[in-house]
């Protein structure tokens, strides 16, 4: 059913010249939305033509609104021949279909011609008006509102966190069909663009359908991929988590606290105010069950005075923990595609209720609010290589294989649930695929879970003890004698109760209320491993073969340069492996961070093979020398003084080089128990390497060669840098693409490692220097990502944001470590640590109140701090185009985020056949990402925001040619529309008595 | 091992004055890099010549999709494509838009035509302006030139609008357009020894006191053109060198005031016919397009050359000169005309000195003038 879209083109400027004779252009537009043309008179010679035309009206189902974009067309009119086309915009209409985002697209956006790139801007006008669906059987989702971020936004509380939702969509590919070959270039990009523009709007829709059905009002975490898989298709796969997303009242609503609003406040109002269709009896989920604890926030929590408005987003409970993970049975729903709706929906609700996915749900998000989770177990990850089949649909099949080994690996960690699933990613050649999957196992605290009331009991005896939340998560969630995987246990060097492991790896952001020494540190395994070429099966299987080992190669590395640093745990840990024609690239990011909770690492201890020969001997001492050394300046730089270090000595080498019978480098040590079993895994505290080979030589020449950052610079690849909280707010996103050329066909494994590994850390060595006025700065959410897009060429793309902070400050005080580490992190973090605080207080109500007004004190001054350092930012008055941030974190630094507009979530594809005109790839290549920021940048500000937060760009696909002088490029990228205050506008009140401590506390950290 | 590719792009734009003032002047990429390595970025910062090179490719490539831009200011304000803070626009502007004095002195008063530009290379070996500056100068004041040529309004103003230049840099535009239009002629040896500021000061004056848009805002004319009426206006002045009894006259009040006063008073005494008859012969010829050009040469030629080679300083010529134009005002035979005419030749003897004189007078100009307008 219904809704009515209206669109009225007000004006143009800086058109391109389209009539050589006059210099001019006679512009006019074609407006079209589904099957329905409108078009606007021609405006005759000019380059700033004037429409103003009418409003155009579609009358048109909800369904195509979630499906379609409106496709705004300009064109040149020619009297004798066909008119000239300008450019197209598309324009999602997405944002506009739910009740509190953006309630008109205003503004001007660039004319994009996937041949000419942005020729001149278009001023449009967009609204919507949008009646009621209540048919249970309706195909739209109009209403749920869709967050790339992976928290919850800011501004809202997660009454229930619903689980994992994921959806594809295939389609051929209009590059591949036969009427390419008559077709230009352009018609064929434009029919790409406009397809893949309808397959995410159709897949939002679909996700949506199920979120719907689960109860829930949004999806957190959303995250759509491409992929294309050549001739047998196009596919377009998102997974996100569900939840039931409650807005927090503003102001005056958390000054009150009433006892009953919130509970209501959410999912009833949409239903009142028109816009949002009504849930029908999908919605007790939403007052029910959980009222016990949705009851802690509002019977305990005192507002924080310092932000009066200031969300309290928090997950209070977990109802429904089922996982609509929907593997379609039978081939045929797959190719069906577009149409299958009816069948689709019957095929959901039987497999929904698979048992498997009720005990381990999955959840894309990196963050959690405090006391959600339980106990991290570690990562979990799994690849499955597939053929590819015209016949059979890929990503269906790999879709259904593919789940199931996660749950799997899940189940043998015994391990509650998969608490962040990192994306399933794909690296496509020709008709091989990689499908990984990967994860961090992790128990979530059953409280939060209504369906986990029935062994409350059981668990609750086992898990509840309120160990300090600082090191709780890191315990073991497993039991001792029954360990998934070795691990050398110790007692928590916090709370001395339960165990811990020696080292932890997590693809997780580190949670606001850890307690950790020093900084974090960004730490990068890069592996490239020959692979013959081959041909189907056999190609497939050699691939899968070398798998495991690249697996083992690259959780080596990054143990031994964790080590190097002294650390003992990963965060944000992301592993990619691309597939080439001849070889295989395996890239693994994280950030490396010293847990107080963990024991301190032990050093790297060398080990020579042959011992009696001098010239060896002195070798390795060398190379020990030059460790050592590495360790203890690493310590420095990175601040690692872990406070209470007790008899425990870091980096004392109890040398057992006689040791022969290891493999030849170990990556794990082990307890004592499992010694004996496993002879791979030695009782010792240092770590050893073995220089038997050469290889073994080059592994640590590389490990040294590992520059760190310049002074002034720290980087990681989480959401925000352990142990820096003080950000200012200038910030600069950035993008950078880098393909190498491989010279040389017949490299060595050694050699290519190398290659790539410079290629690394020539790419990061290149942003500190571009980006050295920033200093002191962060680089944050580093994203690499590598393809081989050809023979001998290898790819990276990197998204990252630099930030600025204040170094004076970078001292913590490590008493008031926990509080105020939540509350210099995010907003809604400090929200998040206070809920802690109080919900704890219902447990044990003692310590509470107490622990709350600690932590209110601790935390204003910090915050203030922020924001006195934020005055200090440019300001961008007088421009006449407004000033979109963007950044790929959840929030800006200095900023609050009031609002959110909208998902933003564009693809597009340019190509050229002036390759050198246009400055070589690079050229061609940098104007494009300049365009497609910019296009990012004008949707968002027409949807009236200004940021763009947790921006990524998932695909960066470029083919080129420079024979024939072409290139083609495809990008696809994605982030939340947001509206941002300065925290200073609002902070009036009682900030002036703040702002004195904040001085004095300032200079306290200053002398 | 070649880099394929190498892109890095930022939301804001990311620049470095330093490199941005490179590329104006015309290095190649590899040639900035050099320059840059040893400035001392390898110093102050661990960078290798890889690193540096990437850096300045990016930014280059940055330059270069901005220029585009750069050639219609006001665009830069609005376009969608680069984010730039305003401060940042303003530098990016008038860095572009900067030229230097060396090159622009000797295109002053030429056709900037495409016979000029070919001569582009001669001036770049002679001036030592790379070829790539040189063009890039050289387009921008044809780009000026063009737009403001049709404009109607005060020339500064309007350069300064269209092309969001600062005042100075707005001034030394109209000046070079002044120049171009009237094309005066300004590359003889004998005027060489003028440096550009030296003429745009002359432009400056002949701006706000010659043209019709000095005389009346309102008029539907433009400052880029000397007001024909006036300058026929100038051939009254011919009675002061073809009437004896006047000549005699005028000579006569000028000495009288001037003695005692100068060093060169002796001089000044023989050659006063001389020196008049020179002055009030440039002056009605100027309704003459091809004397118009030549107004300069023509005026060391005829009245500076013979002060310089008496030694007069500049303090002579200011005394002068007031006290010649004071004298044919009491003459009363010609209107004060005469002031605007004579005041802007002190210019060329010693200009940064004279300047300053030009400058304090520059009130009373304002009023001769007006009161010249009053009694026509």
């Amino acid at each position: 059913m219904p809704g009515k879209l209206k669109a009225k083109i007000v004006a143009g400027r800086h058109l391109p010249v389209m009539d050589r004779a006059s210099d001019l252009t006679d512009a006019f537009v074609e407006v079209k939305f589904g099957n329905t043309t409108f078009k606007t008179d021609v405006y005759p010679k000019s380059l700033n033509p004037q429409w103003n035309s009418e409003w155009f009206k579609f009358e048109v189902d909800d369904e195509d609104l979630q499906d379609e974009p409106l496709q705004i067309t300009v064109l040149d009119h020619d009297t004798y021949s066909a008119n000239d086309a300008i450019g197209k915009v598309y324009i999602d209409i997405d944002p506009l279909l739910y009740s509190e985002a953006a309630s008109v697209i205003s503004g001007w956006f660039p004319i994009y011609d996937t041949i000419h790139g942005i020729r001149g801007e278009i001023n449009v006008l967009v609204k919507v008006e949008l009646f009621n669906d209540l048919n249970r059987f309706r195909q739209s989702s109009c209403g749920v509102k869709f967050f790339c971020t992976t928290s919850i936004p800011k501004g809202y509380r997660a009454a229930i966190v619903h689980g994992f939702v994921e959806e594809l969509v295939v389609n051929e590919d209009p590059e591949y069909q036969w009427i390419d070959r008559i077709r230009t270039p352009r018609a064929s990009n434009e029919a790409r663009q406009r397809l893949i523009f309808l397959m995410s709007g159709e897949l939002q829709r679909k996700i949506g359908l199920k979120v719907l059905e689960m109860g829930g009002n949004a999806v957190v975490g959303y995250l759509q991929c491409f992929d294309l898989e050549g001739e047998s298709g196009l596919v377009v796969r998102a997974i996100g988590t569900a939840c039931t997303l409650e807005k927090l009242s503003s102001g005056s609503g958390t000054h009150t606290h009433p006892n009953t609003a919130p509970a209501s406040n959410a999912c009833n109002s949409p239903s009142k105010d028109g816009k949002e269709p009504v849930f029908g009896e999908d919605l007790p989920s939403s007052s029910g069950p959980s009222t016990p604890f949705r009851a802690l926030p509002t019977s305990s929590s005192s507002p924080p005075p310092f932000s009066p408005s200031k969300p309290c987003s928090r997950q209070s409970s977990s109802s429904d923990t089922d996982l609509s993970l929907t593997p379609k049975t039978g081939m045929g729903s797959g190719s069906m595609g577009k149409d299958a709706g009816p069948l689709k929906t019957l095929l959901r609700q039987q497999t929904q209720t698979a048992l498997e996915q009720r005990e381990f749900p999955f959840f894309t998000l990196t963050s959690f609010p405090s006391g959600f989770l339980l106990h991290v177990g570690g990562v979990v990850s799994a690849r499955s290589v597939k053929l590819l089949d015209r016949i059979h649909n890929p990503g269906e099949s790999s879709s259904r294989t593919h789940n199931p080994n996660v749950a799997s690996t899940r189940r043998r960690i015994g391990v509650y649930s998969l608490c962040h699933v990192r994306g399933l990613s794909s690296s496509v050649l020709e008709e091989v695929c990689i499908l990984s999957a990967s994860g961090t196992a992790a128990i979530l605290n059953p409280r939060y879970m209504r369906e986990g009331c029935l062994d409350l009991g059981g668990s609750d005896q086992r898990f509840e003890d309120p160990s300090p939340s600082s090191c709780g998560f890191c315990h073991i969630p497993y039991d001792e004698l029954n360990m998934p995987f070795p691990a050398q246990l110790t007692y928590c060097f916090h709370c001395r109760r339960q165990k811990v492991p020696d080292v932890l790896f997590t693809t997780i952001d580190l949670p606001s209320d850890a307690a950790i020494a020093g900084k974090g540190c960004f730490i990068q395994a890069r592996l490239c491993r020959l692979k013959k070429k081959g041909q189907g099966e056999a190609n497939a299987t050699a691939i899968s073969n070398q798998l495991p080992f690249m697996e083992y190669e690259l959780h080596t590395q990054l143990m031994n340069k964790l080590k190097l640093r002294s650390m003992n745990a990963l965060f944000g840990l992301r592993i990619q492996i691309s597939v080439g024609e001849n070889m295989l690239l395996g890239l693994a990011s994280a950030t490396g961070v010293y847990l107080t909770a963990l024991p301190a690492p032990g050093g790297i201890q060398i080990a020579g093979k042959t011992p009696g020969d001098l010239n060896t001997e002195q070798h390795i001492l060398n190379i020990q020398k030059r460790i050592n050394d590495t360790i203890a300046k690493n310590k420095e730089f990175y601040e690692v003084n872990p406070p209470d270090l007790t008899e425990e000595v870091v980096g004392s080498p109890i040398p057992e080089p006689r040791l022969r019978s290891r493999l030849f480098r170990s990556h794990s040590e082990s307890s004592d128990e499992l010694s004996e079993l496993d002879l791979s895994h030695g009782k010792k505290d240092a770590f050893v390497l073995e220089v038997d080979d050469t290889d073994a030589v080059e592994d640590i020449h590389s490990l040294l060669t590992d520059a760190s950052p310049p002074k002034g610079f720290y980087s990681c690849n989480t959401e925000t840098m352990p142990g820096i909280y003080n950000w200012t707010s200038a910030l600069q996103m950035f993008t950078s693409v880098r393909v190498l050329r491989l010279s040389n066909a017949n490299l060595s494994n050694q050699a290519l490692n190398k290659v790539f590994t410079d290629l690394c850390e020539n790419l990061l060595k290149s942003f500190y220097f571009k980006l050295r006025s920033m200093i002191p700065c962060c680089l944050s959410h580093l994203v690499f990502s590598v393809a081989v897009p050809e023979e001998d060429l290898i790819q990276v793309a990197v998204t990252a944001v630099a930030m600025t902070f204040d170094k004076d400050q970078t001292q913590e005080k490590p008493a008031e470590k926990p509080i105020t580490k939540g509350c210099s992190e995010a907003e809604d973090q400090l929200q998040f640590s206070l809920e802690l605080c109080t919900d704890s207080s219902s447990i044990n109500s003692q310590s509470s109140s107490k622990n709350s007004v600690s932590s209110l004190e601790h935390s204003s001054p910090l915050t203030e701090g922020r924001s006195r350092s934020l005055r200090s930012s440019r300001s961008f008055g007088g421009s006449s185009v407004s000033v979109v941030k963007m950044t790929p974190l959840s929030f800006l630094p200095g900023t609050r985020i009031v609002k959110y507009v909208g998902i933003i979530n564009m693809f597009f594809i340019r190509e050229t056949t002036s390759l050198r005109e246009e400055g070589g790839v690079s050229g061609f290549l940098h104007s494009f990402v300049a365009e497609v920021f910019a296009m990012v940048r004008a949707h968002v500000a027409a949807l009236g925001g200004n940021a763009v937060v947790s921006y990524s760009m998932k695909d960066c696909v470029l083919m080129e040619n420079p024979n024939k002088n072409q290139c083609q490029c495809l990008i696809n990228v994605s982030g939340d529309a947001v509206i941002y205050i300065r925290e200073t506008d609002q902070e009036v009140t009682g900030s002036t008595a703040n702002i004195g401590l904040s001085c004095t506390s300032s200079a306290d950290g200053a002398t | 091992m070649a880099v394929e590719l190498d892109v890095f792009v930022g939301n804001t734009i990311i620049m470095s004055e330093e490199v941005y003032q490179l590329w104006l002047d015309g290095y190649t990429v590899n040639d900035a890099v050099k320059v840059r390595m040893e400035g001392g970025v390898l110093d102050e910062f661990d960078a290798k010549v890889d690193v540096v090179l990437s850096d300045t490719m990016d930014q280059y490539r940055t330059f270069q999709m901005c220029e585009r831009l750069l050639h219609s200011p006001t665009k830069l304000a609005n376009q969608l494509l680069f984010q730039i803070p305003p401060h940042r626009q303003a530098t990016l502007i008038e860095r572009y838009y900067a030229f230097d004095d060396v090159f622009v002195r000797e295109v002053l008063g030429k056709k900037l035509s495409k016979g000029t530009k070919k001569d582009l290379d001669d001036i770049s070996a002679k001036t030592g302006v790379m070829l790539k500056s040189c063009r890039r100068q050289f387009d921008n004041f044809k780009r000026v030139f063009k737009v403001v040529e049709e404009l109607k309004g005060p020339l500064v103003e309007n350069i300064r609008q269209h092309f969001l230049l600062s005042d100075k840099l707005a001034r030394d535009y109209a000046a070079i357009v002044f120049f171009a239009n009237n094309r005066f002629e300004t590359g003889k040896r004998k005027l060489q020894y003028l440096t550009f500021q030296d003429l745009a000061f002359c432009a400056g004056q002949l701006i706000n006191n010659w043209t019709v848009g000095a005389v009346d805002n309102m008029v539907e004319d433009m400052d880029v053109d000397l007001d024909k009426d006036f300058l026929q206006e100038l051939k009254e002045l011919k009675v002061l060198i073809t009437d004896k009894d006047l000549l005699d006259q005028h000579k006569s009040l000028v000495c009288t005031a001037l003695r005692g006063k100068t060093k060169a008073f002796n001089e000044m005494e023989a050659n006063f016919k001389n020196l008049s008859r020179g002055l009030v012969n440039i002056a009605t010829k100027l309704t003459n397009t091809k004397d118009v050009r030549d107004f300069f040469i023509d005026l060391v030629e005829k009245f500076i050359e013979p002060c310089r080679s008496d030694h007069w300083t500049a303090a002579d010529m200011k005394l002068y000169l007031t006290h010649y134009t004071n004298s044919a005002h009491i003459l009363d035979t010609f209107k004060s005309v005469t002031v605007i005419f004579m005041y802007l030749f002190c210019t060329f003897i010693s200009p940064a000195r004279v300047t300053l004189f030009i400058f304090s007078s520059l009130a009373f100009l304002k009023f001769s003038k007006a009161a010249w307008l009053q009694e026509s």
